[in-house]
């Protein structure tokens, strides 16, 4: 459902919706995947990110959102120096990623700690965002709501472990899905959520048998 | 939001109430937010872009790409025929933002932030001609929301997938309805507004020099302004194009899904390919990779 703040906004850093304010925030989503700050990003920048990215602050937009800056923000300006300061190491590609993806995408691919992810996301214009691949999992994540994004082995009753533990702490599903690349091996379960769930929840769900990786992202729009 | 201009007509005119105030009705019912946040939130876009008109008309910014910057400034002191008329003032407003923009300044994405010039330049270029108050501007905002969010679920906002059309060319249709509304015409007339106005960049090219949202980009905010002007004269005086509205923003769609990739912001046609525009935008991408490698510009 399209909404007027998404036509008449964002309020952001120019020059571009698509290229900075979409940019920054598929960056924005990367660092939510991991925690925090990473500590290395490979930024595979696609179709007219590649072609013209450096021009429209795309560069500056993905650094700016990994190092948790909203596109309102006006140091997104000055962020390659910033991540250089914050230890955050940048290498950038210009790639034609396979198969079927909007003009604008980015693959990066972001390191903190011992967590690496792989997050392919797509500026889909007015600075709206598509995050379509998790670890090469297809997934539709907007991230206009906060995004409970697991990672669990492919067994029966998983989904309903995950969601009493949800019911239980009252927190509410706005969306939900599950998809695996094969049978019983892992799936991934992204789950949309109208109240951010407290640390407490997310223990919970760590703690369940089947889990092997839980991240709440906050939303980012 | 709604999927048809058509349909927002009929519930406006079913209703007695303009297409903003049917828009900001609507948005509340979605349930997200209350009518007041989303008051707010415009009311705050409308800030935004007073203080964008209002820096860029300095004319001392320059954009990160250095191509392009004090051109709001020379229209303080316009010479031709509609010199110190709402026209100008309406161009220059749009130069302003697209100013601010292109030097990576603080402006609201409307609906994006190549086209983002045009709105504010013919909302406040006609708001403050005729002593608008906020509330009425604000719902200039939302009647814009409203056509751009049918824009976006039947053709495009994106230059990358739509060309300029789906970017100045929506906005100038946004700003049209939003003239409208603001002048007190009615929802009909919001309506042909929006078709004659986007008739008139249907097939727009995006071919930023470079790649930069600077060359056409700020010239084209003020031409897109323009437009909405002219559709927003048309519709006042009772004009009605002959294709309806709705099917106008369809053939925009269809017309930026059969664009070769060269005109969709790729900088690899139009203007982006003359020898000029090559010229130019090698010595700045030059100078932008640069410091990025972290070296000295």
């Amino acid at each position: 459902m399209v909404s007027l703040l998404d036509i008449i906004g964002p309020v952001m850093v120019g020059p571009s919706s698509s290229h900075t304010a979409g940019a920054c925030r598929i960056g924005l989503f990367a660092r939510g995947l991991v925690g925090g700050t990473p500590a290395h990003a490979r930024v595979e920048l696609h179709g007219s990110f590649a072609e013209t990215g450096t021009g429209h602050g795309t560069d500056r937009a993905i650094a700016g959102g990994l190092l948790g800056f909203l596109p309102d923000d006006d140091r997104l300006r000055e962020s390659l120096e910033l991540a250089r300061q914050a230890g955050l190491e940048l290498d950038w590609h210009k790639v034609r990623l396979r198969g079927d993806h909007h003009p604008n995408t980015a693959r990066l691919t972001v390191t903190r700690g011992d967590q690496t992810s792989v997050v392919t996301g797509s500026s889909l214009g007015a600075g709206r965002v598509l995050i379509t691949q998790l670890d090469g999992f297809p997934v539709e994540i907007t991230g206009s709501l906060d995004t409970l994004v697991i990672v669990a082995r492919d067994q029966p009753g998983t989904v309903a472990s995950v969601t009493a533990v949800l019911a239980r702490e009252g927190v509410n599903l706005a969306t939900m899905r599950v998809s695996r690349r094969q049978k019983g091996g892992d799936a991934v379960h992204i789950y949309e959520l109208d109240h951010r769930p407290a640390p407490e929840v997310m223990t919970a769900i760590r703690a369940l048998p089947a889990i092997r990786f839980a991240r709440a992202v906050e939303r980012i729009s | 939001m709604f999927d048809a201009v058509q349909d927002a007509l009929v519930a406006a005119e079913a209703e007695g109430v303009s297409l903003g105030e049917l828009a900001l009705r609507t948005e509340a019912a979605q349930g997200l937010r209350t009518r007041e946040q989303v008051e707010t939130a415009l009311g705050r876009a409308l800030k935004i872009m007073r203080e964008a008109i209002a820096r860029g008309r300095q004319g001392d910014l320059r954009s990160v790409g250095g191509l392009v910057g004090g051109d709001a400034a020379r229209l303080d002191h316009p010479r031709g025929p509609l010199g110190g008329t709402v026209f100008t003032d309406v161009m220059s407003g749009a130069l302003a933002v697209q100013e601010v923009n292109a030097a990576m300044g603080v402006i609201v994405a409307a609906p994006t932030a190549g086209g983002a010039g045009v709105l504010p330049g013919v909302l406040l270029g006609i708001g403050d001609r005729i002593g608008a108050d906020d509330a009425t501007l604000v719902r200039g905002l939302a009647c814009a929301g409203l056509v751009g969010a049918v824009v976006a679920v039947r053709a495009s906002l994106s230059g990358a997938e739509g060309g300029c059309q789906a970017e100045t060319g929506a906005a100038a249709a946004m700003a049209a309805a939003a003239g409208i509304e603001i002048l007190g015409g009615t929802p009909r007339q919001a309506a042909q507004a929006v078709a004659l106005s986007m008739q008139g960049t249907l097939g727009l090219i995006c071919d930023p020099l470079g790649g930069l949202v600077e060359v056409p980009c700020v010239y084209r905010n003020a031409t897109g302004a323009a437009i909405a002007l002219a559709g927003i004269e048309m519709a006042l005086a009772g004009i009605e194009f002959p294709i309806p509205v709705d099917e106008v923003i369809d053939t925009m769609g269809a017309i930026g899904r059969g664009m070769d990739a060269k005109y969709r912001e790729t900088a690899r046609g139009g203007l982006a390919v003359t020898p000029t525009g090559r010229k130019l935008a090698k010595e700045r991408l030059v100078q932008l990779e640069r410091r990025k490698a972290g070296g000295s510009t």
